[in-house]
């Protein structure tokens, strides 16, 4: 059997359901952005809130991810509909690698110049801003492009909550044993993830050579 | 320029000590006065306090007990951030930040207080000649430098807002020993054209007599001695002879002698 026959008979859904997939991990990595950034930058400088903050969400990757999509369904507000319930999850698996990397970056700026940025008048503000966290955006971004690839894989499970994405595909392709739907869900889902690897990776290369 | 009136001395040190509990003190009991215009050097073996003195200057560390006083004002009382941008900075290791050119890292104070582009421009090129650096120089980054132009590069940065007083922590310490002295004795005219009120931190003697208006030996976090480059060449200070004995082994080496470099009396 053509693997290939289910896509070439139905693109348009397989479109749809690659932009579900994209909407999923993206949303849930803008979301995990939006919330480590701040909060990396906050642990970096408080190493025992550190070890208690990444041992926290560190927990989160010990659930199996088919279990934290259920456990969801009985929070308020996010559980009544399935793609908050799949966003959550997402958010809280791409935190970590977010997380960390921050955190990491930000320590990992050379001692000697935040020493003579702090030393010459900067405000701690300003330090942030124009010193570390240019300095820390490879790492940065090495951080982010962890957690998009973990986030499109992780998303294909979120069709088993009704979430949609490309796991839909999969998942009924297990359940009719068709190798061509669950090649369908699979190869998009793949390249996607191959696709944000390599361009990530190519911006944490340039960002990393300036420094 | 502005510096306080002569009679109050721009840094003083009133039994200031540095003293973390648990561990052995840094400093103890230190007293010092710093009269405005002069270049106090603080000299010691490593572990004798000399950087833990100069940070307590610009409150990167808060002494434990004692006192500083800038311009006569208690260091506490003053806003950390409006000290240090009065005292200008220089390390060792320079610290400059390497995403910036070196237009962007000797001009960044001037930006953060807000100066007009075109003022931050003249000023830094007005910098870049006073250290010796070609204009050519602007554009580069950090890494693309050598040693002794990146020292150059921290010296500029130190002095963008021409602040009164200039702390610095052994700034051509990194430096091969021809570079060194090619830039101390660059310095050296510098210092008398700006006429700042300098901290100078070192073990290098050569650089201390050169340099200094005044020597403050420190030994084990105590103040060990305040010498006059000429004092400091007789004193019979066992400390002393030691670190012109080591000198004047090295010298032999390099082809120079003590005798060559007197302090600049004034």
């Amino acid at each position: 059997m053509n693997l290939f026959a289910y896509i070439l008979a139905h693109p348009h859904e397989v479109l749809r359901l690659t932009f579900e997939h994209v909407s999923l991990a993206g949303i849930s990595v803008g979301l995990a952005t939006l919330v480590g950034l701040p909060l990396g930058v906050a642990i970096a400088r408080r190493p025992a809130l550190a070890r208690t903050v990444l041992g926290a969400v560190n927990s989160i990757h010990v659930v199996p991810s088919l279990a934290l999509f259920g456990f969801l369904f009985a929070v308020p507000w996010i559980g009544a509909r399935a793609p908050r319930m799949a966003i959550l999850a997402l958010t809280l698996y791409a935190l970590l690698p977010i997380l960390r990397n921050v955190c990491a970056g930000i320590l990992g700026v050379d001692p000697a110049v935040v020493e003579a940025g702090r030393g010459l008048g900067l405000t701690n503000g300003q330090l942030l801003r124009r010193v570390e966290l240019p300095l820390a955006l490879g790492v940065i971004v090495a951080g982010i492009r962890v957690a998009v690839v973990l986030a499109i894989g992780i998303a294909t499970i979120a069709a088993a909550i009704g979430a949609g994405g490309l796991g839909e595909l999969i998942f009924r392709g297990l359940a009719m044993v068709n190798d061509s739907l669950i090649f369908a869900g699979a190869l998009p889902a793949a390249l996607l993830a191959l696709f944000a690897d390599l361009s990530l990776g190519w911006l944490e290369g340039r960002l990393r050579e300036r420094v | 320029m502005a510096v306080a009136e002569p009679s109050v001395p721009a840094i003083a040190l009133r039994g200031t000590s540095y003293h973390l509990p648990g561990r052995p003190a840094l400093l103890e009991s230190l007293s010092l006065e710093i009269r405005a215009g002069v270049t106090l050097v603080l000299l010691g073996r490593s572990g004798s306090g000399k950087t833990t003195t100069l940070k307590m200057m610009n409150r990167l560390l808060e002494p434990t007990a004692g006192e500083l006083l800038v311009e006569g004002r208690p260091a506490r009382d003053w806003d950390p951030i409006q000290l240090r941008r009065r005292m200008g900075y220089a390390i060792q290791d320079v610290g400059l930040f390497p995403h910036y050119t070196i237009e962007r890292n000797i001009g960044l104070l001037p930006a953060v207080e807000g100066w007009p582009a075109a003022r931050i421009r003249q000023r830094v090129s007005e910098l870049m000649a006073l250290v010796g650096l070609e204009p050519s120089l602007a554009a580069r980054f950090p890494r693309e430098l050598s040693g002794g132009q990146r020292q150059r590069v921290g010296v500029a940065r130190a002095l963008a807002l021409d602040p009164p007083i200039l702390l610095m922590d052994e700034p051509f310490g990194a430096l091969d020993p021809l570079t060194r002295a090619e830039i101390q004795g660059e310095f050296a005219r510098l210092q008398r054209r700006l006429g700042k009120t300098i901290v100078l931190v070192t073990h290098d003697l050569r650089e201390a007599l050169l340099l200094g208006t005044e020597i403050a030996l420190l030994d084990g976090g105590r103040l060990a001695g305040l010498y006059t480059p000429v004092e400091f060449l007789r004193t019979p200070d066992a400390l002393a002879s030691a670190f012109r004995k080591a000198f004047s082994a090295d010298s032999v080496h390099a082809g120079t002698a003590p005798a060559s470099h007197p302090g600049n009396s004034r």
